[in-house]
């Protein structure tokens, strides 16, 4: 199909907002749609197991990643670069692929939902080890501790918010598109919503939207909170300084925008820019 | 790969419809958040609602917003119109956070310097502050483009256009070849676009290229 791929619903989806949202609700307000292999406990279950799996996978590769070229500066380039191409690389095009090639199951989601979660915390944990300041590190090298020890007891704890920042938007993408996984016949809410479009049963998918927009809710304040927890010291329970941390794409910015302003040439930033000394 | 050769026509016309429905979005977030976020930048209330409210639009679900605005907004269900204004929603979110982050890392005395000869503060703000700002606007710019294009791509599952549509058509055709090609595809748009925002942001801050910063810390030290 082409261009003019005609949109299904086009011309008549009658019955007013209004409707469709009372609907949805008294769907979610019904104790029998909660039970059962395909209620909505199993529904959230599933798509709290995508997401759980992806996002541990992603935090296994990306956290010793980062860590290990925000101590060394080694690969600072990889780490723009590499977050720069996962984040272009479609979700959705890798799920499917994923699935024509490896047959259906957990193996193509987590893949798939993995290139979404790998760019934040890579970005994240990166950027926490490599600003971490220059003089606690060196009096820590100073009082004789070794290399492995200054990333692991200096460098990571004062490297945590941003770390969970990471891991934060990791959590809120991954649980977000999970959502897709219904579209390879997986389970997970992503079934109301795509499901509901295509019968369409456009209550059943508001059911879907609204219920994943609440796990998505619910996900990113309790990982707020730990941001705001692992800030070291005591300073955050003193004045001002307490506002919600509010990373969400804000460490990719910050990554962005360290290559754009602190490397003078404009170019696509080169590895050990900036490293002068 | 040969699918996306023997299709080039067809990736064309599907590449217009998937910038169209990404870019265009990030065209008007911007118009919508540069005055709101200059605006809020002085006032600490507006400014903590405006953050609050951008993160909960931000963290809605970008599919569930699609299938959600038509509640709000007098759309049909989807309808391109929806994945714009969902789209712009996001752009508004993230810019309004940035701009006035950016505005704030101008420095108080180039800002007293642009008062001293004379700026009012319309006027400075627009140019002095802003153009300033450039660098992280560019950079908010370049994660939400690439964003954008892959959320298109995405609600390709609920019927919306785009080259999005090879990963739907090519599934349920089983043809792994259509799916790779829209990959590929999708890869090389969002670098493209990165790639051309990029460039644009350098091609307007001749001053960054001719003043090199150096960062403090680790940035000085020898490792």
């Amino acid at each position: 199909m082409g261009p003019g791929h005609p949109h299904p619903s086009q011309g008549q989806s009658g019955g007013t907002g209004v409707n469709f949202l009372q609907q949805a609700l008294s769907y979610i307000f019904t104790a029998a749609n909660w039970s059962g292999p395909a209620g909505l406990t199993a529904r959230i279950l599933e798509h709290l197991t995508y997401t759980a799996v992806a996002v541990v996978f992603s935090a296994l590769i990306a956290i010793p990643l980062g860590m290990l070229i925000g101590h060394t500066g080694r690969g600072t380039f990889l780490v723009v670069t590499g977050v720069n191409a996962l984040r272009a690389l479609p979700t959705l095009g890798v799920l499917l692929l994923g699935v024509l090639l490896w047959g259906l199951g957990l193996v193509p989601p987590t893949v798939a939902l993995m290139l979404l979660g790998i760019p934040p915390l890579l970005a994240g944990t990166y950027a926490g080890i490599a600003n971490v300041d220059q003089d606690i590190v060196d009096a820590a090298r100073a009082m004789g501790m070794t290399e492995s020890r200054i990333l692991l007891r200096v460098e990571t704890p004062n490297a945590m918010p941003l770390i969970l920042g990471g891991l934060r938007t990791a959590t809120l993408q991954i649980v977000a598109t999970a959502t897709v996984a219904a579209y390879a016949s997986l389970g997970g809410l992503g079934r109301y919503l795509i499901d509901g479009i295509k019968v369409r049963q456009f209550h059943i998918a508001l059911v879907g939207a609204l219920m994943v927009t609440a796990l998505a809710l619910i996900l990113d304040a309790a990982l707020a909170f730990a941001v705001w927890a692992s800030v070291p010291g005591s300073g955050r329970l003193r004045g001002r300084s307490a506002a919600i941390p509010q990373p969400l794409l804000g460490d990719e910015v910050a990554l962005e925008s360290r290559s754009v302003v602190h490397d003078p040439a404009g170019g696509p930033p080169r590895a050990g820019a900036g490293r002068g000394g | 790969m040969r699918y996306l050769l023997t299709h080039l026509d067809d990736a064309w016309v599907l590449t217009l419809i998937h910038l169209r429905l990404a870019l265009i979005p990030v065209l008007l977030g911007l118009l919508i958040a540069v005055p709101l976020g200059a605006l809020v930048q002085r006032t600490r209330v507006l400014r903590r609602i405006s953050t609050v409210t951008a993160s909960i639009i931000f963290t809605i679900p970008s599919l569930a917003l699609f299938v959600a605005l038509p509640l709000i907004i007098p759309t049909r269900i989807l309808d391109e119109a929806n994945v714009i204004v969902a789209l712009t929603l996001y752009t508004t979110a993230l810019l309004v956070r940035a701009v006035p982050e950016a505005l704030d890392a101008v420095p108080a005395h180039v800002r007293d310097a642009a008062t001293a000869v004379g700026y009012r503060p319309l006027t400075r703000i627009l140019k002095v502050e802003l153009p300033l700002a450039i660098p992280v606007l560019i950079a908010s710019l370049r994660v939400v483009a690439v964003t954008n294009i892959s959320m298109v791509a995405v609600g390709s599952v609920i019927g919306i256009g785009g080259l999005g549509t090879w990963f739907t058509e090519g599934y349920q055709a089983d043809k792994s070849d259509q799916i790779v090609a829209g990959i590929i595809a999708i890869f090389v748009l969002a670098i493209v676009i990165d790639t051309l925002i990029m460039a644009l942001g350098w091609a307007i801050t001749p001053w960054v290229r001719a003043t090199r910063t150096r960062r403090r810390g680790r940035a000085a030290a020898p490792a």
